[in-house]
């Protein structure tokens, strides 16, 4: 079974379309969807639909930050173009894009494996795992031998020993990780719809079962078309004009 | 049939389609038994680890790491790789036999011909250069773990502590002792840094000091002090143990065994170049050092370290486990694409010998001493914004890993100060610098580059661009050429 992790996805069809394409290319079942399906990018509406579609046909989603910002009205605390873009998205999905939105988990678990937006330890506080510390609080608030998050928008690989300490890898796109059965294993996906690592193509991971194995992808897809649509949509330009270098 | 192999492997018994035929070797780590398998004619060798300890997480997870590597690895210098797994609860590899005694075979013997131990060395130098090139770090290169095909190619065994770059070293966070062979590894290994495949070099020294003086450099002595005197101690230079050894071979060990990894070969392939042309081996003083290393030149070599600056901030940024930064100023303004070019081609030929550095890429908005200055533009686009992006997507061309690389655009009416306060305040080693073509201007003034070379705490490198069109060594889609081999 190889299930393909895609957290971030930001309203970005583009991204996710290259995403999509690349993991059927590449033998996967199944599907996990690690929070923020909207916000920022020009389509949630097709965006929604799609991920929509994949849950009937056994995909996993959980909500994310901005996901849960178009429902509760929580954008308060972002930062202002996020805010615009929450507020933009709001009045173009429908009530049962909206639905589908407040019927999704904070977090899931299947395959030995948390799936969560942001981190274990509390899923709706939304703060980050960025250092080994963070990563060993969240390991530490969980049993599930795999997390799978998102968040950061910056990929990253934590591995913790039988001894508790944990180490941080910066994974090498294309590359199969062996997920050791003597470690346990927390990866941070970057992100399909607003990469923010300084390169510009779309990251997702695949998590093969029986090899026992993650590998990292990079997906180039039409930065051109969706920062466009971006800026046709009135959002601010920012959204678009950031995805060309992937900052 | 599986799991009869579980409790106590035995002649005859089976482990995933493979028969046992013989326990061939038992270590304190691992057995060895040679197997077959119908329809392979391969001859074969499986390895199972001895899990004596579970609560000892060291053994168990080296041999997952040899079973992560393995695979990997390919050509004449490794033995084939056939297969691994975990039947029922006990792990294996099996992979070819090649026949033949492992160098340890010919210690015992007293020194070898010099001459012969250059040929053994360029040999192991060879396979080690091929095994880096596969991005492995062996780090436990040691007599018994290299043997040699009838061809006469030097062949790695045991991947149990090396380390590959492309995967997370999953005995970082097991170890809390230097790991390796004590008489062998070396000093950066002795401060746990597991990533520099110079390590190797230092290794493939100590075994050729060793097969022509029969003597160890540093002694067998597992104890912290001995282990540490590798860091400050020149060995007793082989030539004073044995008359024979001439004085370019004096100087290739001497210079594999140095403290600081940069002062070694930097790379394997130079290694066997040198054991292959002792005729074109530059002499330094190594290669001329008599004395045995009593208390003076012990201090000596102590002084040496400690004072060199370079060595010195390479042992200090290794115990605080900090690593060297370096700094690119870069210009920003319309029409220096091609001064941009060439910067980037700096930094990235001065990132190819100093793997462990970071970058920390900075440009300077120019603001005015008077006037406030808006911090947008007149579309209401953030201006520091606009220059983060675009020293992001200056830097995106350099390939480097996230973490390896941070950006900052500083605001100041004096950028050529505002760069020099930086990269004081950040213990900055190198700044790289651009120096724009000359104008009556900046010869009155000065430019930003002088400024900076002439004040900065650290060494600068100033980048000009060519005055020719064409740039030497750079291939059409801008990339250095690769160097030598």
């Amino acid at each position: 079974m190889r299930i393909a992790l895609l957290a971030d996805v930001h309203a970005n069809r583009e991204a996710l379309e290259a995403c999509l394409h690349h993991a059927r290319f590449s033998g996967v079942e199944r599907y996990v969807f690690l929070g923020d399906l909207v916000g920022y990018g020009a389509d949630p509406a097709w965006v929604l639909d799609t991920v929509l579609d994949l849950t009937r046909q056994g995909a996993l989603a959980v909500i994310g930050n901005h996901d849960a910002a178009v429902l509760d009205g929580a954008e308060r605390t972002m930062r202002e173009d996020a805010q615009a873009a929450i507020a933009w998205t709001r009045s173009r999905i429908t009530p049962g894009q909206r639905e589908f939105l407040a019927g999704l988990p904070r977090s899931c678990e299947g395959a030995d494996s948390l799936y969560v937006h942001a981190n274990a330890w509390k899923p709706e506080g939304w703060e980050y795992v960025a250092t080994t510390t963070d990563a060993r609080r969240s390991l530490d608030a969980t049993l599930s031998r795999f997390t799978f998050c998102g968040h950061l928008h910056v990929p990253a690989l934590f591995h913790q020993g039988s001894l508790g300490r944990v180490a941080h890898f910066a994974p090498v796109a294309g590359v199969g990780i062996p997920l050791g059965a003597h470690h346990r294993w927390l990866a941070v996906l970057g992100a399909v719809g607003q990469p923010r690592d300084g390169n510009p193509a779309a990251c997702y991971a695949i998590h093969d079962l029986a090899r026992r194995q993650l590998t990292f992808h990079r997906v180039p897809f039409d930065v051109g078309t969706a920062s466009r649509k971006i800026i046709e949509a009135g959002l601010p330009a920012w959204l678009g004009t950031r995805l060309e270098t992937g900052v | 049939m599986t799991g009869s192999a579980r409790t106590a492997p035995a002649p005859g018994g089976s482990l995933d389609g493979f028969t046992l035929e013989e326990q061939v070797h038992q270590g304190g780590m691992a057995t060895l038994w040679r197997v077959t398998r119908e329809g392979t004619d391969l001859p074969m060798l499986m390895k199972l680890p001895q899990l004596r300890d579970l609560d000892e997480p060291g053994p168990i997870v080296s041999f997952e790491v040899e079973q992560m590597i393995m695979p990997r690895l390919a050509g004449p210098h490794v033995p084939r790789f056939v297969a691994a797994g975990d039947a029922d609860g006990q792990p294996y590899i099996v992979m070819e036999r090649v026949p033949g005694a492992s160098l340890e075979a010919r210690l015992g013997s007293g020194p070898l011909e010099p001459e012969q131990v250059a040929g053994i060395g360029a040999r192991v130098a060879t396979a080690l250069h091929d095994l880096h090139r596969q991005h492995v770090i062996h780090l436990d290169v040691t007599p018994g773990n290299i043997l040699f095909r009838e061809s006469g190619e030097a062949v790695f065994i045991d991947f149990g502590l090396s380390r590959h770059d492309q995967l997370p070293d999953l005995m970082a966070e097991v170890i809390t002792q230097p790991m390796g062979t004590d008489a062998y590894i070396s000093p950066e290994q002795v401060l746990r840094v597991r990533s520099d495949p110079r390590s190797d070099i230092f290794s493939l020294g100590v075994i050729m000091y060793e097969l022509v003086t029969g003597e160890l450099p540093f002694g067998g002595d597992s104890s912290q002090a001995g282990l540490r005197r590798r860091l400050y101690a020149a060995p007793d230079p082989p030539r004073s143990l044995n008359a024979d050894c001439p004085d370019w071979l004096q100087e290739i060990i001497l210079r594999c065994l140095e403290a600081d990894p940069a002062r070694r070969f930097s790379s394997a392939a130079q290694l066997a170049f040198a054991l292959q042309n002792p005729g074109q081996v530059v002499l330094t003083e190594r290669a001329e050092r008599s004395e045995r290393a009593g208390f003076f030149s012990a201090v000596g070599g102590w002084m040496r370290y400690a004072t060199s600056g370079p060595v010195a901030a390479w042992a200090v940024s290794r115990h605080l486990d900090a690593v060297p930064i370096l700094m690119v100023a870069v210009d920003l303004s319309p029409g220096e694409d091609a001064l941009s070019q060439e910067l980037r081609l700096a930094t990235q030929r001065i990132f190819l010998s100093e793997k462990s550095a970071r970058l920390t890429c900075v440009t300077v908005r120019k603001t005015s001493l008077v006037t406030l200055d808006p911090a947008v533009d007149e579309n209401g686009e953030s201006l520091h914004m606009q220059q983060l992006t675009a020293l992001k997507r200056w830097a995106h061309a350099l390939e480097l890993p996230a973490g390896k690389i941070s950006f900052h655009v500083l605001e100041s009416p004096d950028p050529a100060a505002a760069l020099v306060d930086y990269a004081r305040a950040n213990e900055v080693e190198h700044i790289v610098i651009g120096a724009r073509g000359s104008s009556t201007m900046r010869r009155l003034i000065g430019s930003v580059s002088a400024h900076v070379a002439a004040e900065s705490p650290c060494t600068v490198t100033v980048v000009r661009t060519p005055e020719t069109g064409q740039t030497p060594g750079v291939a059409a889609d801008g990339r250095p050429e690769p160097q030598g081999a």
